[in-house]
């Protein structure tokens, strides 16, 4: 990272003012009016949309290995992902992916 | 359980709210260890956890940062992160915009996925609860969570530096994001939003940092959107 501790603390400080602004939008400035459906329908698929698009080249193309992909990351994420699909818990998602991580770590190739 | 007096709503807050902390500690602990991993001081680690309180925008703002992508890109990406949390104020707005508007800035501040959930829930079952009740438990959620994402951030920061690299704590983002997104993915639309993303976002990989991610996310939420539209009017 070759970022100033300057540029941090900017966006340290507009992140917060943006994430607060958010949050408050609504509840804070529009009172009772409501949003129209399409905006609506738009939002509800920002976290299921963002999210994966930042996680897909971590998972494949990982820092660590210099970008090669590697075997134990991927069983770590198709487990995170299986698990988190089928028991609908995140704690435990996150626990089982921590499991095939090592797990994987200490039996694949690397 | 058998209550003879009534729970005060700020209790009744605090109780429902304890499941949560499991996650929560876990998650603040993983965001203080990546930080500190990346380059970044205790303080800034602190100055994001505790000026910014959103777990996923903060994840995405260090990777950016770590990437040296450009200061409009981490907030243009961030921020798009955090959009949902306009959808939570809109969904709390006809709950508790009638409070003075020093609380709703402190329920804004405090507005998380698993306070809102929680109290949203709660808000639907009871309307009958009075304004200032609704305020009270929505902080009484919050009056553990909040302190324990800061102290688990500052145990993270601190100790993540004697963590050795064998335990692949860059991988702690990526599993924290998939595990948040695969119990959310509930329906085909959710799954095509997801999939055409990722798609997206490895196609854009080329692209300036951050960029890629902004516009794989923007493409996955008109095809949510749009894929919702159409088998509602198929039904």
């Amino acid at each position: 990272m070759t970022v100033g501790s300057g540029t941090i603390w900017l966006v340290i400080g507009l992140l917060g003012i943006g994430t607060f602004l958010l949050r408050f939008s609504f509840l804070g400035l529009v009172g009772d009016r409501r949003l129209p459906a399409w905006v609506l329908r738009h939002l509800r698929y920002t976290p299921v949309a963002f999210l994966p698009a930042i996680a897909a080249p971590l998972v494949l193309w990982p820092a660590a290995t210099d970008g090669m992909p590697d075997p134990a990351r991927l069983a770590a994420a198709g487990v995170t992902l299986a698990v988190g699909f089928l028991s609908k818990n995140v704690l435990l998602a996150i626990v089982a992916g921590l499991f095939a991580l090592y797990g994987g770590l200490a039996v694949l190739p690397g | 359980m058998a209550s003879t007096t009534r729970k005060s709503p700020y209790w009744r807050g605090v109780r429902d709210g304890m499941p949560y902390l499991i996650v929560i500690g876990p998650f603040a602990l993983l965001f203080g260890v990546v930080a500190t991993e990346a380059g970044f001081s205790v303080a800034q680690t602190m100055g994001f956890t505790v000026l910014v309180i959103a777990g996923a925008a903060q994840f995405t703002a260090v990777q950016l940062l770590s990437e040296n992508a450009p200061v409009w890109v981490v907030l243009t990406a961030s921020l798009g992160v955090n959009l949902r949390m306009a959808m939570y104020s809109a969904s709390l707005t006809p709950h508790l915009g009638a409070a003075p508007l020093w609380q709703r800035a402190l329920v804004a501040y405090l507005n998380v996925d698993q306070s809102f959930a929680t109290a949203s829930l709660t808000y639907e079952r009871e309307p009958q609860m009075a304004v200032s009740d609704k305020v009270a438990y929505f902080l009484g959620v919050m009056s553990h969570m909040a302190p324990v994402w800061y102290l688990f951030t500052w145990i993270g920061a601190v100790a993540g530096a004697a963590i050795p690299p064998e335990f692949a704590l860059d991988f702690a983002l990526p599993i924290t994001f998939l595990a948040l997104v695969a119990p959310a993915v509930r329906t085909l639309a959710h799954l095509a939003a997801a999939v055409v993303a990722v798609l997206a976002a490895l196609l854009a990989a080329g692209l300036p940092p951050g960029t890629g991610i902004l516009l794989a996310g923007l493409l996955g939420m008109v095809t949510g959107a749009e894929t919702e539209r159409r088998m509602e009017r198929r039904r």
